[in-house]
């Protein structure tokens, strides 16, 4: 249960793909038969990720290398253009690393950031964030989900809020898109970046929706591609794979939705009823229905991953100790989490190849798991080692 | 990431527990950096009779302060001080990198609690 960290390519989106390999090989600026089929290809696959996102024209999609990619071409793409309007920028306290770093960096360049909290579910403050707004604000980027707690963000609002002050807004939905229905004219969205990989398409390739009208500067200079907004010949088996996820995504999305919610909310209620100690972290609705973010008292996160992998169930963790800065995660620690606690998180995200067995499995060695690392703990207080 | 011998002693770490009339208790770390540990230790004609520990942390973490206790019991308290954190890594084949330092305290855990039992000695006199 741990498709945050990779999704497995569907075997239909692999089919889709393989012909651009071997057969229809051509390079989309050539101007003969074979640089037709590759256009081709590519026009169609934007559209699939157009009507995704419910974008009005294909044109509005540019294809990228992945999500990281996108998230620099919205934020920075934005901040170099619409310099003369002002240097400021705002974003949250939980935004992908990708975001919080690209921020960071224009902030050395002369950009001011300004970082919004969020609630103790994850929520962004909507009041913070309209405040923070001043006459030099040219980008508001806020995640549409939290890949880590799960939290859906009121984005038709923010966006609004953006509006009304003229301010551009984009949103990161790689957590979201494929998962949850994105709707970016309703939602007032006019940047907003999505990754293949995270919808059961191949890795290194993404896309940008950007609003016809809004002025973003390449971030990539060479031939001209995308409208000149993203230069290099076109990974088109990607991008084709890219196509087929998303029209995949989108007919599944109902019915996928239902029915890992409904494994969701039994893993939670499963987990909150069974071990004592234990609790939600982000909203307990306003979720992605692929997440559970579970956080457990006195024990630490890596041991409790290590201690699952023995029993075959795969997870992550917010903890530290899984990472390479050993710093536990600033989203845990930003929804008003003490250190230890943060420690103490894992992270269940499930996919399509997760059925209510796997559900009920976690459910039937989990508390066994806790409950051993607990004996082990000298913070676990007596009355409740049994 | 871990080797065999450190997923074993994870598994089934040795000598858990507390001992509640202890001679020396040693305690290292911090739950706020993931990693805290108590050892206790029992004393026999200048011997290591006894080891118990406690841990929160990560699998390194709980791996080495078995290991630190398989490695100690039996052992003179002058040899259980030398006893180091290379030690313990080597003995469980290897630790990861970025693990050597934060979650190999056992050893720390351990020279803490000979330290205790010497000092309630001294004051007993």
């Amino acid at each position: 249960m741990d498709n945050g960290a990779g999704m497995p390519l569907d075997s239909r989106v692999f089919e889709a793909m393989k012909p651009y390999f071997f057969e229809d090989y051509g390079n989309p600026s050539s101007s003969h038969s074979f640089g037709n089929s590759a256009r081709n290809a590519i026009a169609a696959s934007r559209e699939k990720v157009a009507q995704l996102v419910a974008a009005e024209k294909p044109q509005e999609v540019i294809f990228t290398s992945g999500g990281t990619e996108s998230n620099n071409l919205a934020i920075k793409g934005v901040a170099y253009r619409n310099r003369e309007k002002g240097n400021h920028i705002i974003t949250t306290a939980i935004e992908h690393i990708s975001v919080i770093n690209i921020c960071k960096f224009l902030q050395k360049q002369g950009f001011e950031v300004s970082y919004v909290p969020v609630d103790k579910q994850g929520v962004v403050d909507l009041e913070k964030l309209e405040a923070a707004i001043n006459d030099r604000t040219i980008l508001i980027s806020v995640m549409y989900a939290n890949g880590e707690i799960g939290t859906i963000q009121p984005i038709r609002e923010i966006g609004k809020v953006a509006h009304e002050n003229q301010v551009y807004f984009h949103v990161d939905a790689v957590a979201a898109a494929g998962k949850v229905p994105i709707n970016v004219k309703e939602e007032n969205i006019d940047l907003l970046s999505i990754s293949s990989n995270d919808m059961y398409g191949p890795k290194g390739v993404g896309a940008l929706y950007i609003k016809k009208g809004t002025k973003v500067q390449p971030i990539i200079q060479g031939g001209g591609q995308e409208r000149g907004l993203r230069s290099g010949t076109e990974n088109i088996p990607g991008i084709v794979g890219m196509g087929k996820a998303a029209e995949i995504a989108k007919r599944k999305m109902e019915a996928e939705g239902k029915r890992l919610t409904r494994l969701r909310n039994k893993l939670i209620k499963g987990v909150l009823d069974k071990i004592d100690y234990s609790f939600l972290n982000g909203h307990p609705t306003e979720r992605l229905p692929s997440n559970a973010n579970l956080r457990f008292s006195y024990i630490e996160g890596e041991s409790l991953i290590l201690g699952l992998d023995m029993y075959g169930v795969q997870v992550s963790s917010g903890s530290a100790c899984t990472s390479k800065t050993l710093e536990p995660s600033h989203v845990l620690l930003a929804i008003g989490l003490a250190h230890e606690e943060a420690h103490g998180s894992l992270v269940f995200t499930m996919g399509k190849q997760n059925s209510e067995e796997d559900v009920d499995y976690v459910l039937e060695v989990l508390p066994d798991v806790v409950k051993r690392l607990r004996a082990l703990s000298p913070l676990t207080p007596k009355e409740i080692v049994r | 990431m871990y080797s065999e011998k450190v997923m074993e002693h994870f598994m089934h770490p040795r000598n858990v527990g507390e001992i509640p009339d202890a001679d020396g208790v040693g305690t290292v770390g911090n739950p706020v950096c993931g990693d805290l540990m108590t050892m206790y230790i029992k004393v026999k004609d200048d011997k290591l009779a006894d080891i118990k520990f406690k841990t929160f942390g990560c699998g390194a973490a709980i791996a080495t302060s078995s290991m630190t206790t398989e490695l100690a019991t039996g052992k003179t308290l002058e040899e259980a001080m030398k006893i180091t954190r290379a030690d313990v890594a080597k003995n469980l084949g290897g630790l990861p990198p970025i693990k050597m330092h934060c979650s190999n305290l056992a050893a720390d855990a351990l020279h803490e609690a000979i330290k205790d039992y010497k000092k309630k000695k001294e004051s007993k006199k």
